[in-house]
């Protein structure tokens, strides 16, 4: 098999964020500021980055602007030709520090919404007066010209409000909206059966986003919650094939939940080259490509479209990370899905707030 | 058929828009435009007509310089290139 290079590389610089979503896509156990990569240490890996192929970088968290570094990071993936992308929650962005990013040559940047209301939004964030500050960040952004995504994760509580969602982004003049559906891992799946939406929901989701699209002017993506599929999404577009996470002690992953595969060792980009960990490590090379799959992939005409599916889903859902990811309908274990469905909207107050 | 477009049309100083990078990809060896959280890559003509692209040549001054450097008919080079700026003022990449 011939492995390509990566296309694309999150950073995430830190797992420390003033925000506490409830589906926060970090880790269980978070990586603690001591435990943080140096700044050489990410000036390294950026070069070994744009050297293997790497176009795109997103800096991301946690809140990416606690590192007082990302100036400095943004302007030297700017001198590697590296596309710089902020993913930020804008709660510690001012005149000053944005100017800074701005100077360091930053490209674009994803600024994230928990809702537009601020009684939704402090309720998934946990951050008292988040949105007025939120509110602020876009009109300074705006200000100095850089393109501007608005990032809402959508669930059960807002989805009635993804209309007021697009209007907000016409207002805040973003060019792109990303509507993602919460992702089921980590905090997101100890809070699912409040924030897995119904069928009905889903499709209003739909519906919303198709008049939208039609309206034009605002390029929108719409990631949907695979619960309600009959096939599994492509996840990370196949395991070690375009992707790569780091996270903030260096460890060096195939998605940001691969953590959670068991017997497998978690490479360091500050003890092996992120070229050899792509190549050759164990951990890109357990799911690659299509050898490994059991039935009912291994005989599918799909799987080099959905390469499987997703394995933390499978591991998480199943037991077995090397399973069907069993959104598929013709996952053995598909019932484990069907479950979920049902005790969605149960405890719609019981959530779990990300901390340390 | 199209209808050509007017000739002052052709005075315009086309620029890419902020956040959108024109690039050569040195491992996979093509050309791209960087843009928000994708790469649009480039085939044919393209590469050629978007490096002249610099925020100060008009579009008669690049479809001049191609047409003296390829030696074809300035109608053909014309059509080439105002096919490729339309697309890309349609995906932003270019300041409309």
């Amino acid at each position: 098999m011939t492995i390509a290079a990566p296309m694309s590389l999150l950073a995430e610089l830190t797992h420390r964020c003033p925000l506490a979503c409830v589906y926060c896509s970090n880790p269980l156990q978070l990586e603690r500021r001591a435990a943080e990569m140096s700044t050489e240490g990410w000036l390294k890996t950026l070069d070994q980055a744009a050297e293997m192929g790497i176009l795109q970088v997103h800096f991301s968290g946690g809140e990416p602007m606690a590192r007082p570094d990302l100036p400095q990071l943004i302007r030297h993936a700017r001198s590697l030709n590296l596309y710089t992308n902020l993913i930020t929650s804008g709660i510690l962005l001012n005149k000053d520090t944005l100017a800074a990013l701005d100077d360091a040559g930053l490209d674009h940047i994803q600024l994230s919404f928990q809702d537009v209301t601020n009684e939704g939004a402090e309720r998934i964030g946990g951050l008292k007066n988040a949105q007025p500050r939120k509110l602020e960040a876009a009109r300074l952004i705006n200000e100095l010209g850089i393109p501007l995504t608005l990032n809402f994760v959508v669930h059960r509580e807002n989805i009635a409000r993804i209309p007021d969602m697009f209007t907000l982004a016409r207002d805040l003049k973003a060019q792109r909206v990303e509507i993602a559906h919460t992702q089921y891992y980590g905090w997101g799946l100890k809070n699912r059966s409040a924030l897995l939406p119904s069928r009905e929901q889903l499709n209003d989701a739909t519906r919303f986003v198709e008049d939208e699209q039609r309206k034009g002017g605002l390029a929108i993506d719409y990631v949907t919650p695979d619960y309600h599929a009959e096939t599994p999404k492509p996840c990370m577009d196949g395991w070690g094939r375009r992707f790569i996470n780091i996270t903030p002690s260096g460890r060096v992953l195939p998605c940001h939940a691969a953590e959670i595969i068991p017997n497998v060792a978690f490479p360091n980009v500050e003890d092996t080259s992120l070229n050899e960990i792509w190549f050759d490590s164990e951990l890109f090379n357990l799911f690659r490509g299509t050898d490994w799959m059991p039935e009912p992939c291994r005989s599918c005409p799909k799987k080099e479209e959905d390469w499987g599916g997703c394995r933390c889903q499978a591991l998480a859902l199943t037991g077995n990370a090397a399973n069907t990811d069993p959104i598929c309908s013709k996952s053995p274990l598909h019932h484990t899905v069907d479950q979920a469905l049902k005790e969605a909207g149960k405890n719609p107050t019981d959530l779990l707030y990300r901390r340390f | 058929m199209t209808t050509p477009p007017p000739q002052d049309a052709q005075t315009r100083v086309p620029s890419l828009a902020r956040g959108y990078r024109l690039q050569h990809d040195k491992v996979r060896d093509l050309w791209l435009i960087q843009a928000p959280e994708k790469a649009l890559i480039l085939e044919g003509a393209a590469p050629e007509i978007l490096r002249l692209v610099d925020g100060e040549r008009s579009i008669a001054t690049i479809i001049d310089t191609l047409s003296v450097r390829y030696d074809a008919p300035r109608d053909l080079i014309t059509n080439d290139v105002l096919t490729l700026l339309n697309d890309l003022t349609e995906k932003r990449a270019l300041r409309a």
